[in-house]
């Protein structure tokens, strides 16, 4: 399966040239780039590794472009991701977020459910990789 | 302006005889008024009778819609009666129409009781729609003063935490109802919702009419619709959704199916614009309390939004929702199937989105209005739209709106699941490519075919649905631009 987190999974994965033309577009609107890694693709697991801190004075896409790379020699079959962060008033939130990296074999997700009453299931997603530890899974 | 018929009668002992004084006599026609950032202000859009001249009739509006009656009464004088009434302070002759004024009307913070939608709507709008002097009326925009904005919670979780919480960023959601809108069984139900969470979509929606009907009960809903969600998302690593409609004869109905929703662990619920803004309040408090997206679907508003000399604009009640605090809006397409000039339409869309509304008469906004940090309301498009149409709308509303497409994914010629994976392919595509700095509103059309050329129901939509398009005049458009359709 293809875990289709993130904003562009749906297409083919993106190019490197493809990669830094979002990273300039996220500059242009004075976003903090930033990239975080994982190898526990539960949909809740909202906290990722931080690969560094967010790049708040960054000015050239080159330079998210050698942390993205530098990441992706560190953990090549991590899911890794780009977060662009916007500190203006209301926002203050990410306002984009794609992967830039992903395991060669993507296992998917066991669904359990748990008979309660009234015909109620209480469900549980549990990615198949995360029988292994950490660090071991892909 | 200066008639005596237009002049305030300031002896008393003439003010208060026994008797009928005309409306500007007894006080609501005040040119001179300079409105205060307190005051609430409305504007209405007013067609007076036939020899009815319109500083009186704007004066009747604001008099009916505050302290006053037909005839003089002296117990107006047991009170601060100048505080309390209403002033009509301007009327303008409404471009290129004749017969109709705007009347521009201001009231003291003190006539509203804070929190309350319904006490604010039962002075606004009344008796003065019924007002025989009016041939028509309509409400066209409301400046809610910050105090008083402050008074009111708003959306429960706001654009920002719903993303948070689905963890989706920098693309529109996307979303479908559910169709036939009536007739399916839970269980064949619950396969169109899988079909289409799993195909890409992000939510699927149960229609307004769907509540608790001989073929399909709540509980047989929530239930099949859960396994669905559950599955999809297991089967794509995406938080799903699907709004469970909770729209029920009475609260205590609505409140029991909120909690089994809650329950079966969904994130969102829904209720129809039709259970009444006291309800909404009360449903928008229990979402607070259990972090559950409100969705709102606008169901009704049709009957008293659309015509442009009667009713209430959707500007005003998407206003009044916000301060009542719904998450989702349904807000207008501009380019589907459902009424809704393009400025008109992205009018509403900043009145859900934006920290400041400032003045914008090409898009219906007439006052500036601070949010006062109430949280951003999610517009929702829904109602004819389709894969082939993505630049437009994305090119019309940006980033933070739900786009919806019913039978735009399960009318899919190859399925539902293609049907939702062309969709999603086709939002990603544009989005990409506006982030490169690509000009989606006129290039749009090669992007998704270049998109559609590595997916085969992409290719298929765009066939299937190449010559489709809504192209009638729309009837709600501003009076300060000429408006174009969009084609």
């Amino acid at each position: 399966m293809r875990v289709t987190q993130g904003a562009f999974s749906f297409l083919p994965d993106l190019t490197d040239q493809q990669i830094r033309a979002q990273i300039e577009y996220c500059l242009r609107n004075n976003w903090a780039v930033s990239v975080e890694y994982t190898d526990d693709i539960h949909p809740r697991n909202t906290y990722w590794e931080m690969f560094g801190m967010p790049m708040f004075d960054l000015h050239d896409a080159a330079g998210a472009m050698s942390e993205i790379n530098a990441c992706r020699k560190t953990w090549p079959k991590h899911y890794i991701r780009v977060n662009a962060f916007d500190s203006t008033l209301g926002w203050e939130t990410v306002r984009l977020s794609f992967l830039v990296n992903r395991p060669p074999d993507e296992p998917g997700f066991r669904l359990r459910r748990i008979e309660a009453q009234g015909r109620v299931q209480r469900y549980e997603v549990e990615p198949y990789a995360t029988g292994e530890r950490a660090g071991r899974r892909y | 302006m200066g008639s005596p018929g237009h002049t305030q009668v300031l002896d008393t002992s003439k003010r208060y005889a026994a008797g009928v004084l005309k409306y500007a006599q007894m006080g609501y026609w005040q040119p001179d008024y300079v409105p205060t950032e307190s005051d609430v202000l409305a504007l209405f859009r007013i067609t007076p009778q036939e020899g009815v001249d319109p500083e009186e009739a704007a004066a009747a509006v604001a008099g009916e819609s505050s302290t006053a009656t037909w005839t003089v009464v002296w117990t107006d004088r047991l009170t601060a009666c100048e505080n309390y009434r209403a002033k009509a302070y301007k009327v303008e002759p409404v471009p290129n129409n004749p017969s109709q004024y705007f009347a521009w009307i201001a009231y003291e913070l003190d006539l509203f009781e804070e929190g309350s939608i319904a006490n604010l709507t039962a002075s606004i709008i009344g008796n003065v729609f019924s007002f025989k002097p009016l041939k028509a009326a309509r409400l066209e925009d409301m400046r809610l003063p910050l105090a008083y904005v402050k008074t009111f919670r708003g959306p429960p979780t706001g654009i920002v935490v719903e993303r948070e919480r689905l963890d989706k960023f920098g693309r529109p959601l996307l979303g479908a109802t559910t169709k036939p809108k009536l007739g399916l069984s839970g269980k064949n139900y619950g396969r169109v919702v899988f079909e289409a969470l799993k195909g890409g979509l992000d939510f699927v929606k149960d229609d307004e009419n769907i509540n608790s009907q001989a073929f399909m009960h709540w509980r047989d809903r929530f239930l099949y619709c859960m396994e669905a969600v559950s599955r999809a998302s297991a089967g794509t690593g995406e938080v799903k959704g699907h709004y469970l409609n909770i729209t029920a004869g009475t609260m205590e109905e609505m409140y029991k199916r909120a909690e089994f929703a809650r329950e079966l662990g969904s994130v969102i619920v829904m209720v129809d614009l039709v259970v009444g803004w006291t309800a909404i309040q009360s449903i928008s408090n229990w979402c607070r309390d259990n972090d559950m997206i409100l969705h709102m679907h606008r169901a009704g508003h049709g009957t008293y939004t659309r015509q442009k000399s009667h009713g209430v604009s959707f500007r005003v009640i998407a206003k009044w929702l916000r301060l009542a605090g719904v998450d989702h809006l349904h807000t207008g397409t501009a380019v589907g199937k459902l009424e809704g000039d393009p400025l008109t339409v992205q009018g509403y869309y900043n009145v859900c989105r934006d920290r400041v509304s400032e003045v914008d008469l090409p898009r219906g906004l007439f006052y500036r209005q601070d949010w006062g940090g109430l949280r951003k309301v999610m517009p929702v498009a829904s109602g004819g739209i389709h894969a082939g149409q993505m630049h437009q709308l994305i090119d019309l509303f940006g980033d933070d709106v739900v786009l919806q497409f019913g039978g735009g994914t399960i009318g899919h010629p190859m399925g539902i699941q293609a049907g939702a994976t062309a969709n999603r392919v086709a939002l990603e595509a544009t989005v990409l490519a506006r982030n490169e700095g690509r000009d989606i509103r006129h290039e749009g059309p090669e992007i998704l075919m270049t998109a559609a050329r590595h997916c085969k129901p992409l290719q298929a939509a765009l066939d299937t649905w190449k010559d489709v398009s809504f192209n009638y005049a729309s009837t709600d458009t501003s009076d300060f631009v000429p408006t174009p359709s969009v084609a």
